[in-house]
């Protein structure tokens, strides 16, 4: 506009960014922020400053911005609402045009929306509860290498949630016991064994001596067994090219599936992990250590909801989110939340679950939800009830620590599953029956009578920390 | 408590073929109520066979085809045995075709010949 003139100065954010009237369009990106403003800020100030110090503003007005249509490219807040039981926070809404974000990059979204507006001194403290990612951003993402639906074909396995477990003890086992430990799982009835995060490629196992003798433990597994078997493969690595050297090497063995921590390694190296997975055909396990760190406040931080839809668009197969029974935090409501953004292929708004926006994901695959962390046969009705049959149950120690050893402790967890899947499967109530059905499923098997026994007095009883925002 | 180590047992490894094979054989009610369960879910019920050493390859033999609009379980339960008589060497197991997904929705074996 030729009659605008260049005005020095500082101004409020809100005569720019505050857009109370504006109806965002199918193709913005839309998030929603909960906001503790610093006192005496009011709400709109705050909500229009982190619309535009996560889009095109800057504290003070440049003659630069006379040069473009900013009215085009900035971020604008246009709703506020009350956080439910929080007087001193509220949720601020804001739209975002499609043309702020470089197609098909989870990273380019971050470093605009969680960026340098979290140090920002006007805010107190600041969460990113949720994103509205439009379709048209959707569909340049890669997205899960495989997905729900060809994993299954790949590895025949219908009707049921798939079964694995995490090699313990976590750290210092030799690669030759290692790979006894992960035959002894699979041999017993599990679908998956599991490098716990922390193993990469330390010095009492280096990455290629546990490959080969975990690579050796899988094909005699599957031979054995007559089913297919897998273990995830750790490539996560100190930098990206050992990460795809060893990658190289799991597929060069024969393996199935590798694994991938997607936080600490960072998105960048995720979703190149996961072009590779697409293209090579391996499946792809993702775990989420460092989430806590960012996601456990409920007032400062990144809500897992967007960590997982986030994840979702990266890419991977598979996705740790918490057990809602065992030992990690976990509320059911919101657990089923993001567990519905990994898998389904529409999501609508429902805040009795913390989902803010309908989610549309078109034709992007879905993610296996893996439910893993100090979970034992007891707990299993109440898995399958919870997290249906498009998951993965990781009993670590509830396999392991069986009497008779992995083999017995997988077949105990194997049996319990088929139980509880039948018994759903006739109607009959999960979670008001489970131990009924247990103790009926025992009958035929000693090893579940045992772990039974061994089990029946663990509970993980702790207040969660991270609730959903609800009065009273 | 300390167990004694010969109180132990010994886990002999299985060849199993998937979803239900660490159940006991199934009743021809027990299948009837896994067939109610794939119709309620609206999937189409289609029934397999196989040779059991080729059993690891991803398609078996197709029964016919799978049986679009059948609503009766009984019917299927018919086909499984019409299906053992032409085969009583091979393996049967009954799907659950879901359309939605485009995958299968339920798949487990309802027969196994002599020996297996």
């Amino acid at each position: 506009m030729a009659n605008q003139t260049f005005d020095a100065g500082v101004q409020d954010y809100k005569l720019s960014y505050w857009t109370p009237d504006y109806v965002p369009l199918d193709s913005d990106l839309l998030a929603c922020f909960k906001i503790v403003p610093q006192e005496g800020v009011p709400r709109d100030e705050a909500a229009a400053a982190v619309a535009a110090e996560s889009s095109t503003g800057t504290w003070t007005t440049v003659w630069t911005d006379l040069l473009t249509d900013i009215e085009f490219y900035k971020g604008r807040a246009y709703r506020i609402e009350d956080v439910p039981g929080d007087k001193e926070a509220f949720y601020a809404f804001i739209a975002y045009p499609l043309d702020l974000f470089e197609e098909g990059s989870v990273v380019n979204v971050l470093t605009s929306l969680v960026g340098n507006v979290f140090g920002f001194k006007a805010i107190r403290s600041l969460r990113l509860e949720d994103i509205r990612f439009p379709l048209a951003y959707i569909k340049t993402c890669i997205g899960p290498p495989s997905g729900i639906q060809v994993e299954r074909d790949k590895i025949n396995k219908y009707g049921r949630p798939l079964l694995g477990c995490t090699i313990k003890p976590k750290l210092g086992l030799s690669a030759k016991n290692y790979g006894r430990a992960v035959y002894e799982c699979l041999r017993g009835g599990l679908d998956f064994t599991k490098d716990d995060e922390n193993v990469n490629s330390q010095p009492f196992m280096r990455w290629q001596n546990r490959f080969e003798f975990v690579a050796e433990a899988v094909h005699k597994a599957t031979e054995e067994t007559g089913e297919t078997k897998g273990h995830y493969l750790n490539v996560t690595a100190p930098d990206s090219e050992q990460m795809i050297e060893r990658a190289e090497f799991a597929k060069e063995l024969g393996m199935p599936i590798i694994m991938h921590d997607f936080l600490t390694a960072g998105f960048s190296a995720n979703t190149a992990l996961a072009k590779w997975c697409r293209k090579n055909g391996v499946l792809l396990h993702i775990h989420r250590a460092m989430h806590a760190v960012i996601d456990r406040h409920p007032r400062h931080g990144i809500h897992f909801r967007v960590l997982a839809k986030c994840l979702r668009l990266s890419g991977g197969d598979h996705l740790h989110t918490g057990t809602v029974v065992g030992k990690l935090e976990g509320d059911r409501q919101s657990t089923l939340g993001f567990v519905d953004q990994l898998r389904e292929a529409f999501v609508p708004e429902d805040r009795s679950r913390g989902v803010f926006f309908d989610q549309d994901w078109g034709s992007l695959p879905g993610v296996f939800a893996v439910a893993s962390g100090g979970i034992h046969v007891w707990h299993m009705p109440a898995l399958v009830s919870i997290f249906g049959d498009d998951s993965v149950l990781q009993f670590g120690g509830g396999t392991q620590g069986h009497p008779w050893g992995n083999a017995a402790g997988a077949a105990a967890n194997r049996v319990a599953l088929e139980a509880c899947v039948k018994a759903r499967n006739e109607g009959r109530d999960l979670e008001r029956e489970a131990g009924d059905i247990l103790r009926e499923a025992a009958q035929h098997s000693p090893e579940l009578a045992i772990a039974l026994e061994t089990w029946k007095e663990i509970k993980f009883e702790f207040d969660t920390v991270d609730k959903l925002d609800t009065a009273g | 408590m300390a167990m004694n180590p010969r109180d132990m047992g010994d886990y002999r490894t299985q060849y199993t073929l998937e979803t239900f094979s660490f159940l006991p054989q199934m009743s021809a009610d027990e299948v009837y109520d896994q067939i109610c369960y794939i119709l309620d879910q609206g999937w189409t019920p289609a029934i397999e066979h196989e040779a059991p050493e080729k059993a690891a390859s991803h398609f078996w033999g197709m029964w016919k085809l799978p049986f679009f609009g059948m609503k009766d379980p009984n019917d299927l339960l018919d086909e499984i045995e019409a299906c053992r008589q032409a085969y009583p060497d091979h393996l049967i197991r009954v799907i659950g075709y879901d359309d939605f997904t485009q995958s299968q929705g339920h798949n487990f074996v309802v027969y196994r010949p002599r020996g297996m």
